[in-house]
């Protein structure tokens, strides 16, 4: 694997020599050279960042695990330019923001040039597309696609206390005479609002890419608790959610019929849930799953991580197979792609059938919606062979 | 929803506006019932054309309709009649599948078993199967003296076509077996549908059999016997239809999310022909853009022509030939789409 490179050289890239070449540096001459192009402006492996106006100082955040998360801009003298060069892998997808400091006061801002933008939990961050990453087709609203319907239900939860709600997702021509997979998502509205799992599942059943699906989106309350491979949240999954959902819709209520996925804490709330109910579950989907152990000595991610670590330290002493088919992704630029990888062989060794991708991304909603087709359609193959519509 | 819109109501694209009427305008012909008049049409989702054609051949009597490639989806079939001029008639065959197999339970698990033994040798087929095509592929782009490598690549086409069709053989002396055991037509549960069955066709025009699940339409096809009574009825059909009626059912898709498989010789139609290959939406399916695939899709089923069944196609059989419409294609060996005339 490359590893990314920072540029460090003083010289302007060649884009900001074309600039000056081009246009000159005077206020007309820098309008012209915003107008041409689209940023950041993406050459090969190299992207440039661009920042006009006023600072101090204007320097690149980041998420990338191995790069320094903040990097200095240059500015480029006798104008209100700065930029940055650094250099992506092919495929590479980067969240950002720019750190502008102006008059002491320094502001996380997104990047005004840029439109692009990934929403989460907590704002929107700009986002670079290096060369070779392409904005998947089936995330987006299809017409031909018929869509599918969400619905809200509330159930009191005995394992928790507490009346828990979850929204379910009924495909389209969804019949109560059909018997349908279900698939239980963990941190359900984010998968809903970051990383558009409707129109996901809505594309994805409609190209025959998966069967037709009922989808718990299951709503947590303290999931930063509730995750960390705790037995009454996996009782309650398992124990009062499913069983309540197999009475009440057309369900297959078989193993090969039931499916868990999560997210970061939610890949372990979905793993240790399934380590607790072997053979309960037959489809994993765990996205850049927060998998600390420690072979030695104390972690070091906080205590919010120690029943996690406790979870998979066991777990790696004594794995056990507890599902047919697990399918792993991981971004690269994740402080947890270590955990991810040393993971791989563990599982592989029980005997279950396992897939593991990863993506030149981070971790963030929109990494875990584009690997959504293959996952999916690996765990839940759909009749696209037998079909012509 | 049925799988079919109401005419009109989908946007036609400009290739689609240009095939589906005046282009394909078809030779005249006898109206009426006709002798094995087989009509092949393009998808019905997007661009509507069974409508017209029905009206033309076949103007009055009853059309009855095949939707069980729709499975549970099967009664939901007004929009359908609505397009064939609200005169359909349909056979209902999986609902009636579905009955005869709750009345006999003993056929039904004889049925379902034998599901269970085809769909393991599909897998035993579909492993041999990707080794050939690989090796095949790979053959062709080897470099090297082609008077050395040309039988080389013809030796590994035609170890392909011998899978074909001895999985085909295997396939269907299996199912041979099931019927001459079980005997389903002679069996109360199934011999009271087909009468009913046949009532329903004797009061028909012609058949109209539309897309949706392939091995679940030809299963429901092949209990009740239509395989015999499609025989001398004028049919129509699209998309799964069109499949079911070839001599060789073969299922294609070159844009599966877990990457390219390779085309399969899933099981012998009802043989109503057999010198085509109906590809439905293979625009769309197919990377028509890899003419090294394409060609050796279209050279592996060779001398039957794949035809490219997409939105507005049609083709005619009267007497025993086939008319195209202008814009309906079909793969070359060389792996280009041309026009079938051409």
């Amino acid at each position: 694997m490359r590893q990314l490179v920072h540029v460090h050289d003083h010289a302007p890239p060649a884009i900001i020599e074309e600039l000056i070449r081009a246009h000159g540096l005077g206020p007309a001459g820098v309008d012209a050279f915003i107008e041409e192009h689209e940023f950041p402006i993406v050459d090969g492996r190299s992207c440039t960042f661009v920042f006009r106006g006023d600072a101090d100082q204007v320097r690149l955040r980041h998420w990338i695990f191995g790069l320094p998360s903040s990097q200095p801009f240059q500015w480029l003298s006798g104008t209100d330019l700065w930029y940055l060069t650094v250099e992506f892998p092919e495929g590479s997808r980067v969240e950002y923001k720019l750190e502008v400091t102006h008059h002491g006061d320094t502001r996380w801002i997104q990047d005004p040039l840029n439109p692009q933008l990934a929403r989460d939990p907590f704002g929107a961050n700009s986002v670079c597309h290096a060369a070779g990453y392409e904005i998947p087709d089936w995330i987006h609203h299809d017409p031909e696609a018929r869509e599918g319907t969400l619905e809200d239900r509330t159930l009191w939860s005995e394992a928790l206390g507490e009346e828990r709600r979850t929204t379910i997702y009924l495909p389209a021509r969804y019949r109560s005479s059909r018997r349908y997979p279900l698939l239980v998502v963990h941190d359900g509205p984010d998968y809903l609002q970051f990383a558009g799992v409707k129109i996901v599942l809505d594309n994805l059943i409609h190209r025959l890419e998966i069967p037709s699906i009922v989808v718990a989106l299951t709503h947590p309350h303290e999931r930063l608790r509730e995750y960390a491979s705790y037995e009454a949240h996996a009782d309650y999954i398992t124990g009062e959610l499913v069983p309540h959902l197999e009475s009440e819709l057309p369900l297959q209520g078989t193993p090969e019929g039931r499916g868990l996925m999560g997210a970061s804490f939610g890949a372990v709330a979905a793993f240790s849930n399934a380590v607790r109910n072997p053979g309960f579950y037959s489809r994993l989907l765990l996205q850049s799953g927060s998998f600390a152990f420690s072979d030695i000595g104390d972690h070091e991610r906080g205590p919010l991580f120690d029943p996690v670590v406790e979870f998979m330290n066991r777990y790696r002493e004594d794995p056990i197979s507890v599902t047919r088919k697990l399918f792993m992704s991981c971004g690269m630029y994740e402080s947890l792609i270590y955990e991810n990888r040393s993971l791989v062989p563990v599982l592989s060794s029980t005997g279950m059938d396992v897939r593991y991708v990863e993506s030149r991304d981070g971790h963030n909603w929109e990494n875990w919606r584009d690997r959504l087709r293959e996952g999916l359609s690996w765990l839940f193959p759909g009749p696209l062979w037998m079909v012509y519509e | 929803m049925s799988p079919v819109k109401k005419a009109g109501s989908v946007k036609k694209s400009r290739s689609a506006k240009k095939s589906s009427s005046a282009k394909n305008k078809r030779v005249p012909a006898k109206r009426g019932r006709g002798k094995s008049r087989i009509v092949l049409l393009g998808p019905q989702s997007r661009v509507v054309t069974a409508g017209e054609v029905v009206a033309d051949l076949w103007p009055k009597g009853r059309i009855a309709t095949i939707t069980a490639g729709w499975q549970e989806r099967e009664p939901e079939d007004e929009e359908l009649n609505a397009v064939l001029g609200g005169r359909t008639d349909n056979l209902r065959l999986y609902g009636r599948a579905e009955a005869a197999a709750a009345a006999d339970p003993e056929l039904g698990q004889a049925h379902r078993s034998l599901q269970t033994s085809l769909k393991l040798l599909r897998r035993a087929y579909n492993l041999r199967l990707s080794k050939l095509m690989d090796t095949w592929a790979a053959l062709q782009v080897m470099r090297g003296d082609p008077a050395l490598l040309d039988p080389e690549r013809a030796a590994a086409l035609e170890t392909v076509r011998q899978l074909d069709a001895s999985h085909i053989d295997r396939i269907t002396d299996l199912r041979a077996e099931f019927f001459e055991r079980w005997q389903p037509g002679g069996r109360d549960a199934i011999a009271e549908q087909c009468a009913e069955i046949e009532e329903q066709l004797a009061d028909a025009s012609a058949v109209a059999i539309a897309g949706g699940h392939i091995a679940v339409l030809l299963n429901r096809l092949r209990i009740f016997g239509l395989d015999r009574l499609l025989a001398n009825m004028p049919v129509i059909a699209w998309s799964a239809g069109a499949m079911a009626l070839a001599g060789t059912v073969v299922l294609f898709h070159d844009h599966p999310p877990q990457g390219p498989g390779h085309a399969e010789a899933f099981d012998r139609g009802l043989g109503l022909f057999s010198d085509l290959i109906p590809l439905p939406d293979g625009s769309r399916r197919l990377a028509l853009d890899d003419a090294a695939r394409t060609g050796r899709l279209a050279r592996r089923f060779a001398p039957a022509r794949c035809v490219l069944l997409d939105d507005g196609s049609l083709l005619e059989r009267t007497r025993g030939k086939w008319r195209a419409g202008e814009t309906t294609r079909r793969i070359t060996p060389e792996g280009t789409a041309v026009e079938v005339a051409a």
